[in-house]
């Protein structure tokens, strides 16, 4: 993810140097496509990181209710901490269903567009950051210019991400919200504009531009509303997995094939090491965040439910101090806590998302992070008042997007078809749920990537090489096993 | 019955997964297999399918072991964990959906690119192959998804209780099933007994999974008759494998498999 935002930069440079022969926008398109996805990739890797970081600190308050690890099975186990592990594992899993609907969802709508559209199928050009072609004559040719793409998207998302480290450290807030907002804004009028343009093309539906615009101008507004500010859970959600779709099937497009699974395999290496090791980018970002207790970006994580922030405002001193955002911030808590009484059998009402986006946005923007702590980054904080039920889980854009760039691929380019997609998919959804057991156990920022892209890849070729002969043996024959 | 909870849907999810493994490794030995002959030799390369589908059967099932042994566990880490000493899903439950995870991968595998080429255009049995291959495949498909159900609880059944004969009945019930599809397209070969075959599976799990011919009887005729103490048919001796706790006289005893 950061590698990609990394990318971004330098797109937004105006780099207009590709040979899209495609329509007229083509060339916009590219390189506010690149742009686009440059930013998003990098909010997305900051997502993923804060996400984990999120999950993390969603789960420490789960466990932690105490204040203790959540392996307390060895110490004297109190009703609470028992209670804990269990509910743990009890919103284990149903926090791993809360992350298969929205993953599953983005996935159903990248591949029913791969299959029906065929503009995300044809070959329009490559990116700037994938310079070398993939049209050469000879086997390791292709395989040195993948290898070189990879290598250069690798590094400008490596660069970008150290980029957006060091504007977290130096507190660029505004740097970074600007950068964010024009990404998402492209991201909801532009691609879709184009994807609403290549679907009425594939169905052969003419429509005028004053409905369009009309179309695009509302589905934009209220998608930055939704994703910036406030707005219903559920909607934000679905904006979010639709932006997810869309650059998703940006990269589809504009990858070439081995240059594709190349980066897929060398980001979930990049995305293990960040996260793990001690100097990685991505975990200086969360240890930032977390020592300055606030959220990193929550416009661009997908989130499953709002977080109770009523004991932010009775703890956290700082919070208090702030007049005027405590006024709100009490209220908004209040209306929280009816909501959150009323909500109990929901994922937790709508208004805890917007709390938290609303004061995440609000806090960097007047630079003061300081009052604005989330509950996820204070497991010291939200203790015994906080309701279970309202923990909820995180999830970076970035995964969304890259999950559904294996699954899309797999669609767009294996000859098994439907069963190379299918075991895709399946690899990958165990792979999130391997990842959530393992954030259960850990209770620590960890990369959500790894083992389901690893996964992925390996089904994918698997099926697509060994089982889909046999497979269509088996049929031609009409044989089951 | 599944979609409910999501512990289930996860097991669901895990039991597919388990499924396609065990299909890769089955495809990895045939594909190896073929590589190593000769592809021109017709009788060998069915030969060489026909190996293989038996070698996938028998994966199959050790892979249902193997998810058997891990559910298990889980159930071992949920009673810990759980507050009240209990787990929240039962290991019937479990076989349940194990078997619909393993029936629905497998259906899936079989049946979708079928499906995604009906919808394009063609001529069912243009060379002279059966007309009915759709509707065959799509019998087929279905049997073998309420089979894989069954063999689920049945397998499930004999590991808990240490019935190997039942494990092994499994075993030979599937190699049967794959084995009358090699009479194909002579379908009367393959579905007529792929048929039978799950009506007893069927009836075995629900015998095994707590129900019996009174519950049916009830569960048919009595909507109205549903108050507890009037059993006319009390006097019925429930049929089913001895051992297994039955209903209890005078007692309603409501089959949910799965729940």
């Amino acid at each position: 993810m950061t590698e990609l935002s990394a990318h971004l930069p330098q797109f937004q440079h105006g780099q207009l140097t590709e040979n899209f022969p495609d329509n007229h926008l083509s060339n916009t398109q590219e390189s506010m496509a690149s742009a686009l996805f440059n930013t998003d990739q990098n909010d997305n890797s900051e997502r993923r990181r804060h996400d984990n970081s999120e999950r993390r600190r969603n789960d420490n308050p789960e466990s932690e209710i105490n204040g203790q690890p959540q392996n307390n099975i060895q110490q004297v186990v109190e009703q609470d901490e028992e209670e804990d592990e269990e509910l743990t594992l009890k919103y284990g899993a149903k926090h791993v269903i809360m992350l298969f609907v929205p993953v599953t969802l983005c996935m159903v709508v990248v591949v029913a567009t791969i299959k029906s559209v065929s503009f995300y199928t044809r070959k329009d050009g490559q990116l700037i950051y994938t310079p070398f072609t993939e049209e050469t004559e000879t086997v390791g040719q292709r395989a040195l210019n993948s290898i070189l793409n990879a290598a250069i998207m690798i590094s400008v998302i490596i660069v970008m991400t150290i980029l957006l480290v060091v504007l977290y450290k130096y507190r660029c807030y505004k740097v970074i919200h600007g950068w964010l907002i024009i990404s998402s804004l492209l991201l909801l009028f532009f691609f879709s504009f184009i994807y609403l343009g290549e679907v009425f093309k594939t169905y052969n539906v003419a429509m005028d531009y004053i409905t369009l615009a009309l179309m695009i101008w509302n589905f934009g507004v209220v998608g930055m509303i939704c994703i910036h500010w406030k707005g219903p859970l559920r909607l934000q959600q679905a904006y979010l997995i639709m932006i997810s779709a869309l650059m998703a099937l940006v990269f589809i497009k504009y990858l070439p094939e081995w240059t594709a699974w190349l980066i897929l395999a060398v980001i979930s290496v990049y995305d293990l090491v960040a996260v793990l090791c001690p100097k990685g980018p991505l975990r200086m970002l969360v240890e930032t965040a977390q020592e300055r207790n606030e959220t990193l970006f929550p416009a661009l994580i997908y989130s499953s439910t709002m977080v109770w922030l009523v004991n932010m405002a009775e703890e956290d001193p700082e919070a208090q101090r702030k007049a005027s955002k405590n006024s709100t911030y009490d209220k908004q808590a209040l209306a929280n806590q009816a909501q959150n009484e009323d909500a109990e059998a929901d994922d937790g009402g709508f208004s805890r998302e917007w709390q938290q986006q609303r004061d995440s946005r609000i806090g960097p923007i007047e630079s003061t992070p300081e009052s604005r702590a989330a509950v996820q980054a204070l497991p010291s904080n939200s203790q015994t008042s906080e309701d279970p039920e309202e923990r909820g889980v995180k999830l970076g854009l970035g995964d969304f997007i890259f999950y559904s760039v294996l699954v899309g691929k797999a669609s767009a380019t294996a000859s098994g078809d439907w069963n190379t997609t299918l075991a895709c998919f399946v690899a990958i959804l165990i792979g999130l749920c391997l990842t959530l057991l393992l954030l259960a156990i850990f209770k620590k920022a960890l990369p959500a990537l790894p083992i389901s892209i690893t996964f992925g890849l390996v089904f994918y070729f698997a099926t697509d090489n060994l089982v889909q002969p046999f497979m269509d043996q088996l049929a031609f024959h009409q044989f089951y096993i | 019955t599944i979609a409910r909870d999501p512990l289930r849907i996860i097991i669901l999810i895990a039991g597919a997964f388990f499924w396609l493994v065990s299909l890769l490794l089955s495809s990895l030995i045939w594909f190896i297999a073929v590589k190593a002959s000769d592809p021109n030799d017709e009788p060998l390369q069915k030969g060489l399918l026909i190996f293989g589908v038996m070698f996938s059967v028998l994966l199959q099932e050790a892979f249902r072991f193997l998810y058997y042994k891990l559910l298990r566990k889980a159930i071992e880490g949920l009673v810990a964990l759980s507050e009240d000493g209990c787990s929240p899903i039962s290991i019937q439950q479990m076989a349940y959906v194990a078997g619909v995870g393993f029936g629905l991968m497998s259906g899936a595998f079989s049946m979708i690119n079928l499906l995604a080429d009906a919808l394009g255009p063609g001529t069912v049995g243009i060379y002279g192959d059966s007309q009915l291959y759709f509707l065959t495949s799509a019998f087929m498909t279905m049997v073998l998804i309420f089979l894989h159900t069954f063999w689920g609880i049945l397998f499930f059944h004999g590991c808990e209780n240490r019935r190997w004969w039942e494990i092994a009945a499994v075993v030979v019930m599937h190699l049967a099933v794959s084995g009358s599809t090699f009479c194909n397209p002579l379908y009367v070969g393959s579905l007529v007994p792929s048929y039978m075959l799950m009506a007893i599976a069927a009836t075995w799990a629900y015998l095994l999974s707590g129900g019996s011919a009174q519950n049916v009887r009830r569960f048919l005729l009595c909507k109205s008759c549903s108050v507890t103490g009037t059993w006319y048919l009390a006097g019925l001796v429930p049929s089913g494998l001895p051992g297994r706790s039955w209903v209890s006289a005078g007692g309603h005893r409501v089959v949910s498999v799965g729940g």
